[in-house]
């Protein structure tokens, strides 16, 4: 009997790229309802409106490059950039931005880099920071969480705000917008303020909440918790989103502990803005983090650390993106650089020189 | 004995694997029907071909060497039955790439008749060089599907000094039950070989690792052990981890030792043998039989009773499958070895050889994964047992960067397939690193031989001045000489009167223009 050859080894786990990528997507819906319930209907407009224009360009770009369109237009990974990008936009943009945003994500970030699995920098966050440089004015349309004396929009109503511009009647954008905690902090203490102070403040003492601002506690920790369980089951690496969270409380505990009156205390850095999101979701990108364990570590820290140093320092109230999109530049060298030590090998084999070069003289 | 609190260790990464054992582990091991034809391949080992001895047409016993291992490293082998000998020629064998090879093929007579055999009462009597010569002249090679020479592997050289020798009953492969089978069957001739290659190499200690999935064979082990009252062989059950039957993982995770990637066990003092060797060294030394037959698995979901036979080397592999009751109507693949390491066959129109240590036959997948891009998840890279990077090796050998996959350490590479398994992607890693490694061996051969070509080139360019040299010394001793020669005539002729050439020359000349000069006036007169 004649047969077929293959080469070894003739079995494989039957996972495949989609599944990892629907996995990410599903873990991220609690926390997702979460927002919705606390900052409105914008947040799901987003993620609709983002998934269809990153599944159109995703569809022209695969067209244009010759490439097949039915597993890589399904493979989820467009999909993903568009949610990771909407939930970290803000919920009354208009969606021109967020058209712009995941355009340039899809198009620009990861296409013609080369597509699935070539782009060096996250796509999500280079969408992020291209219209957050572009349209400042508009990438403060923060909603207010559920607090006193705010009332969220109905559905239709922001769909409206979102898609017109037009606000309902007895309405201004200074009533239902308003500056995120992490922003009124950076302000606030500009206009020095000590952090009790502004905690306390009439005005912007209830949206701090407990601990790190009202709402992104829920939504923080609920990120938190489904990231977990991506680690656990092996989805993501552990080290990434460890490194940024351990980076983030030595920085945040070390200058608390110095000056606590100019230094936010370790929840407020953990729980407000959108650290779960940005080190479980989207710093563990495996396409543009870096490979190796001792890397990702470095990569995890690298990224930490530039948050404090920006949200601290920097001229932007948050800095996730920058700091993912600063690390992600560092990848070859990190990963270059912390090459395990091979079984058999010892351990001072390195740097690595290549014996023709020598050879050659 | 037994030593259930064994410490043991563990090398990084490796897979769970479904074990699809028990399939073919019901039944004990039976005996293969003797074929019509055997075809024994000359070359079934590592190292060099042995030399023919037999001739077409000539009667064979059982056990006859067909062909002896002259080189060093090399092996022989023997009839597996009696019969004639009907060609010696090129026939496909069992190999990745579909080869033919030079093969000995018997007619067999049915009558399984033994040349004599000289069983061994008392083989400590011997020294350990004769018996290793003994298992040379059995041609036994590694049972577990290395195939390379025993003989050879237990002299480890007056250098190396071997403390523990480490018997590899791991059989980490899914479906593969044969040493399963082996030990559960034949323990006493295990221990037997155990001991023999202990006093062979003067290993101190002698452990038997199983893996924890094979209860029966462990038991039966044991009992044998303990049976003799032996106190330097213990069985180690190990964890079931692909690939723990490694030889280097083996190691790790009994000793926590490395074996140095450019070395070899021996190195760090221990030598591995596989179960079915030892028993093979038995039956060498006491029964004087050589290396004719082994066991081997038949099994997977696309043939119909899969079990284990004790199969003649040279038997054709089809009729083992018809033995075992046929292939299922969807049999889609014939693999020869496990579902990770095996290669696949064009055919089962081969012969049986001593590596085959299973015939796995996989009906066809529902559905072929597609591969998509490495989207850098290192999956590769926590299943890698030998601590190395897929992915980048396989970025860098898929843009032909040969010396940077060099650098992520592509020789260590065991081919374990561990990578290509849990790839998300589907990519087949392992087919990109045997691509690197055969375009790097290639281009090492090319260099080596542009090397020789540049050398020869050297010699011929140096042979050529050398001779031009030698010439040109010639031509000026010889002027020097004419120049001595010249001088002395000078310093001799000063006195005399003129140069006696010179004077010869002219008288000649005179007396050609006397000779022109009378020929004129008789020419002149006829006219």
């Amino acid at each position: 009997m004649q047969f077929k050859t293959a080469t070894s080894p003739h079995t494989t786990l039957p996972g495949s790229v989609q599944s990892v990528m629907f996995k990410v997507l599903l873990a991220m819906v609690p926390g997702t309802i979460a927002m919705i319930v606390f900052f409105g209907w914008g947040v799901l407009i987003n993620i609709l409106l983002a998934s269809v224009v990153a599944l159109s360009c995703e569809a022209l770009m695969l067209w244009l490059r010759k490439r097949p369109l039915k597993p890589y237009l399904f493979d989820g990974s467009a999909l993903l950039t568009a949610s990771l990008l909407a939930i970290a936009l803000p919920q009354l943009a208009p969606w021109w931005l967020t058209l712009i945003a995941t355009a340039f994500a899809i198009i620009v970030a990861k296409h013609l880099y080369g597509g699935l699995g070539f782009n060096p920098f996250n796509p999500a966050m280079v969408g992020y920071v291209v219209v957050l440089i572009s349209f400042p004015r508009e990438m403060t349309q923060w909603v207010p969480p559920l607090v006193e004396g705010h009332v969220l929009l109905s559905f239709s109503e922001t769909l409206r705000v979102i898609f017109t511009g037009e606000l309902p009647l007895n309405y201004t954008w200074d009533a239902i917008t308003m500056a995120t905690p992490l922003d009124t902090v950076k302000t606030q203490l500009g206009l020095e303020l000590s952090i009790s102070e502004i905690e306390s403040h009439a005005v912007y003492g209830p949206m701090f909440g407990a601990m790190g601002g009202f709402g992104w506690e829920w939504v923080n920790g609920l990120f938190l918790a489904s990231g977990l369980y991506l680690c656990f089951k092996r989805i993501i690496d552990w080290r990434i989103p460890a490194g940024v969270i351990l980076a983030l409380l030595v920085f945040s505990n070390v200058f608390a502990l110095y000056d606590y009156a100019s230094f936010t205390p370790p929840t407020f850095h953990l729980l407000s803005g959108g650290i779960m999101l940005g080190a479980f979701f989207i710093a563990t990108d495996p396409v543009t983090a870096a490979t190796t364990r001792k890397g990702r570590w470095l990569y995890g820290l690298g990224i930490g650390s530039f948050i404090y140093i920006i949200r601290t320092w920097g001229g932007y109230p948050d800095g996730i993106a920058f700091a993912i999109l600063l690390m992600n530049m560092a990848v070859p060298l990190l990963d270059y650089y912390t090459m395990p030590r091979a079984f058999g090998h010892r351990w001072n084999e390195f740097p690595h020189h290549h014996k023709g070069d020598e050879d050659e003289h | 004995m037994s030593n259930t609190s064994h410490h043991l260790w563990h090398f990084h990464g490796g897979l769970k694997l479904p074990g699809h054992k028990a399939m073919s582990t019901g039944s004990p091991v039976a005996r293969a029907t003797l074929p019509a034809q055997l075809v024994v391949p000359v070359q079934q080992h590592i190292g060099e071909p042995g030399k023919l001895l037999v001739e077409v047409g000539e009667r064979v016993l059982k056990g006859q060497m067909l062909s002896q291992a002259d080189e060093y490293v090399s092996a022989a082998i023997h009839a597996p039955t009696s019969g004639t000998i009907s060609a010696i020629e090129e026939r496909p064998i069992p190999h990745p790439s579909g080869l033919s090879a030079l093969c000995v093929v018997i007619e067999t007579d049915g009558e399984d008749q033994w040349i004599e055999l000289a069983p061994l009462q008392h083989p400590r009597a011997k020294s350990p060089t004769e018996l290793r010569q003994l298992i040379r002249q059995a041609g036994i090679v590694g049972l577990g599907g290395a195939t390379f020479p025993t003989a050879v592997k237990v002299n480890p050289g007056p250098r190396a000094k071997i403390d523990t020798l480490v018997i590899n009953g791991a059989e980490c492969e899914p479906y593969i039950s044969c040493d399963d089978m082996l030990m559960r069957e034949q323990a006493d001739q295990l221990i037997s070989g155990c001991q023999l290659i202990q006093y062979m190499v003067s290993a101190r200690h002698c452990q038997i690792a199983i893996e924890d999935n094979k209860p029966e064979a462990i038991a039966a082990v044991e009992a044998q052990i303990k049976a003799e009252g032996l106190s330097t062989i213990e069985v180690v059950a190990i964890p079931t981890l692909y690939p723990t039957g490694g030889e280097k993982q083996l190691i790790k995770v009994l000793t926590n030792r490395e074996v140095p990637s450019d070395g070899l066990p021996s190195d760090i003092g221990i030598l591995v043998q596989n179960v079915a060797t030892a028993v093979a060294v038995h039956r060498a030394i006491y029964l004087g039989e050589p290396l004719i037959s082994r066991i081997v698995t038949v099994t997977g979901e696309g043939v119909a009773q899969p079990q284990n036979l004790q199969v003649l080397i040279g038997t054709p592999m089809a009729e083992l499958i018809a033995q075992c009751g046929g292939y299922h109507k969807d049999a889609a693949r014939l693999i020869m070895g496990g579902p990770m390491m095996g290669f696949s066959l064009r055919t089962d129109e081969l012969p049986v050889t001593k590596g085959c240590n299973c015939l796995l036959v996989e009906n066809s997948a529902e559905q072929l994964p597609t591969t998509m891009p490495c989207i850098r998840c290192s999956a590769c890279a926590e299943a890698c047992p030998a601590q190395l990077l897929p992915q980048q090796m396989y970025w860098h050998a898929s843009s032909k960067n040969f010396d940077l996959v060099q650098d992520y350490h592509l020789f260590d590479c065991i081919e374990c397939g561990c990578c290509s398994y849990v790839c998300p992607s589907q990519i087949p890693l392992v087919q990109y690193f045997r691509f690197a490694k055969t375009e790097i061996w290639n281009q090492e051969r090319d260099r080596q031989k542009s090397d020789h070509a540049r050398i020869r080139h050297d010699f011929r360019q140096q042979r050529l001045e050398r001779e031009k040299k030698e010439r040109e010394e010639k031509l000026r001793k010889k002027k020097e000489m004419l120049e001595k020669k010249k001088q002395q005539e000078a310093e001799q002729g000063d006195s005399a009167p003129a140069d006696p050439k010179k004077a010869a020359i002219e008288a000649a000349m005179k007396r050609v223009q006397q000779k022109k000069a009378a020929q004129q006036t008789d020419s002149n007169d006829e006219q």
